[in-house]
C-alpha cells in the first residue's frame, strides 16, 4: 500500500463524481426533499419526526453509497480498468481506501446539507449533538459502500447491480426497528434483526436522539465498524489480480 | 540472442473448459518491436494476458525481464494496453493520463505523452466525447506515461487512419531504439512488415517465430500474408 496512490485514487473517484453534476445534485437534493416531506407528514408529532428523521440520516447515506459503489465498481470490472489497475503497483487496499476516502467526502457533503436543513430549519433534535449524527451517518455510508463493493462481484450488468439494492436494503430497512420497535418483533424476526448491521446504526442514532451516550451506543458503533471491515475484507477477496 | 525480454516455455492456458494455448514456447528479444500476428480468437490476447500476469495459467513458465510473470517488481516496468480502451470515460483525457502517471512513476510527462499520440489539443475533453480511435490513443498514452521498459499492446492501431498508424509505428520504433521492448498484437497482416520480429499464432499454436526477412526466405515469397498462409497449411499437414 502506498499513500500517494491511495490519495490519487480517491482524487480520481471524486473527479468522476464531480464530472457528473446530476448525480451529485441527486445525492444532496433527494434526501433533503424527503426530509422536508417527512417533517410535514408528521406535522403534529415532533417526537415521531425526531426519531424517524434521525434514522433516515443514517439510512440515506447507506442507500446512496451502496448504489454508487456497486455501479462504479461494476464499471471498473466490465470496462477493463480494474484489470489494468492490477497490472500497476496499485494495491487492493489502495483501491478500497481510495473509494472509501472519496465517498466519505461525498457523505460529509450529503449529510452536512441534509443536517443543515433538518437541524437548522425543520427543528430536528439530536440531544447528544450533531457530531454523533455525522459520525454514525459516515459509518453507515461506509457500510453501504463496503456491501456495494461486495455485491458488484455478483452482478454482470448494471441492471443486476441495481436489483441488489432492494434485496440488500429493504430487509434491513424493515427489520431495523424504524417501523416497529425491535423489542416488539416475534423472536425469529428479532434474531434476524440482530444479525443485520443497519439495526445497530439505527439504534445508535436513536440513542443519539435521546442524548444517552452510553455503552450501548459504543457497542452499536463498534458493531457497525466491525461489519464494515468484514464486508470490505469479503469484497477484497473478490478482487483478483489474476483471472481465468 | 542476449537475454530475451520475455521467455515463454511450454505454456498451457485454459479459459473455462476450452484450451486456448497449446504447449507454447517463444522468446521476445529486448529492444525490438515484436509483432504477435494471427486471426482473432487465436489466443493472442490470452498470451498477452499471461505475459502481463493477469491470466491464470495451467502449466509452463513465463519469464518477463528476468522475473516470473506477475511478480510485484514488474508492476512499474510493464505498460499494458488492452484491446478495448480501458480508461475512465467520465474523466478528461489529461485526468486519465495523470492518474495512471501517479500509479506508475509519478513523473509529470502528461503533455509530452499526449503530444506523442497526437491528442495534445484534446487534453481537457472528456473521454466519452472522443471517437473510438481517439479513446484507443488515450489508453495508449496511459501506458506510455510511466515510460516502462516493456510495452504490451493489444491491437493498439485498430480503426486509426493510415497517417496516424504510420506515426504510431514510428513512435514504437523510436521507443525500441531508446531501449524499450515492444510486443504488439495485430490481426492486420500489413502491419507485419513494420515489425523487427514476428510471432504467428493460430488456434493457440505458434506457426512462426522469426524476422520478416527470414520468414520470406523460408517460404519463398515476398508477400507476408502469402507466407503465413503457406506456413499455416504446412503445419496443418504436419499435424
Amino acid at each position: 500500500m502506498n499513500p500517494a496512490i491511495t490519495a490519487a485514487t480517491a482524487g480520481r473517484v471524486l473527479r468522476q463524481l464531480r464530472n457528473d453534476p446530476r448525480t451529485v445534485a441527486m445525492l444532496v437534493v433527494v434526501p433533503s426533499v424527503l426530509m422536508i416531506l417527512l417533517r410535514y407528514v408528521y406535522n403534529g408529532s415532533q417526537r415521531t419526526f425526531d426519531s424517524i428523521g434521525l434514522s433516515l440520516l443514517g439510512i440515506f447515506p447507506f442507500i446512496t453509497m451502496f448504489l454508487v459503489t456497486s455501479v462504479a465498481m461494476l464499471r471498473e470490472r466490465t470496462s477493463g480498468t480494474l484489470e489494468r489497475l492490477f497490472t500497476t503497483r496499485l494495491a487492493k487496499l489502495d483501491l478500497l481506501l481510495g473509494y472509501a476516502g472519496a465517498f466519505a467526502v461525498a457523505t460529509v457533503v450529503q449529510v452536512g446539507v441534509v443536517s443543515l436543513i433538518a437541524f437548522g430549519w425543520l427543528g430536528l433534535d439530536a440531544r447528544a449533538g450533531v457530531g454523533w449524527v455525522l459520525a454514525l451517518a459516515l459509518a453507515s455510508a461506509l457500510l453501504g459502500m463496503a456491501l456495494g463493493l461486495l455485491v458488484s462481484a455478483f452482478a454482470r450488468t448494471e441492471f443486476q447491480a441495481v436489483q441488489f439494492l432492494p434485496a440488500v436494503v429493504l430487509p434491513q430497512f424493515l427489520l431495523c426497528g424504524l417501523l416497529t420497535p425491535r423489542s416488539e418483533m416475534v423472536d425469529l424476526l428479532r434474531w434476524l434483526s440482530n444479525l443485520l448491521p443497519m439495526s445497530y446504526a439505527v439504534e445508535g442514532l436513536a440513542r443519539v436522539g435521546q442524548g444517552t451516550v452510553d455503552a450501548v451506543l459504543f457497542r452499536d458503533v463498534a458493531v457497525v465498524l466491525a461489519c464494515i471491515v468484514a464486508a470490505l475484507a469479503l469484497g477484497a477477496a473478490t478482487l483478483r489480480r489474476r483471472t481465468s | 540472442m542476449a537475454d530475451p525480454a520475455i521467455a515463454v516455455e511450454n505454456l498451457v492456458v485454459y479459459r473455462g473448459k476450452r484450451q486456448v494455448l497449446f504447449d507454447l514456447s517463444c522468446a521476445v528479444p529486448a529492444g525490438q518491436v515484436t509483432g504477435l500476428l494471427g486471426p482473432s480468437g487465436g489466443g493472442k490476447t490470452t498470451l498477452l494476458r499471461s505475459i502481463v500476469g493477469v491470466q491464470v495459467i495451467r502449466s509452463g513458465t513465463v519469464t518477463v525481464l528476468g522475473l516470473p510473470a506477475g511478480d510485484p517488481a514488474l508492476r512499474t516496468r510493464i505498460g499494458y494496453v488492452t484491446q478495448a480502451p480501458s480508461v475512465y470515460a467520465d474523466l478528461s483525457v489529461a485526468d486519465n493520463v495523470r492518474y495512471f502517471a501517479a500509479l506508475t512513476s509519478g513523473a509529470d510527462r502528461v503533455e509530452e505523452v499526449l503530444a506523442s499520440v497526437d491528442l495534445a489539443d484534446r487534453a481537457a475533453d472528456r473521454v466519452d466525447q472522443l471517437s473510438g480511435g481517439q479513446r484507443a490513443r488515450v489508453s495508449l498514452a496511459c501506458a506510455l506515461v510511466g515510460a516502462p521498459p516493456l510495452l504490451v499492446l493489444d491491437e493498439p492501431t485498430v480503426g486509426l487512419d493510415p497517417v496516424l498508424r504510420r506515426d504510431l509505428w514510428n513512435l514504437f520504433h523510436d521507443l525500441a531504439r531508446g531501449g524499450s521492448t515492444i510486443l504488439i498484437s495485430s490481426h492486420v497482416m500489413d502491419e507485419a512488415a513494420r515489425c523487427d520480429r514476428l510471432l504467428l499464432l493460430r488456434d493457440g499454436r505458434l506457426y512462426a517465430d522469426d524476422t520478416p526477412a527470414a520468414i520470406r526466405h523460408q517460404t519463398g515469397t515476398e508477400d507476408l500474408e502469402e507466407a503465413f498462409l503457406r506456413l499455416a497449411t504446412d503445419s496443418e499437414e504436419a499435424r
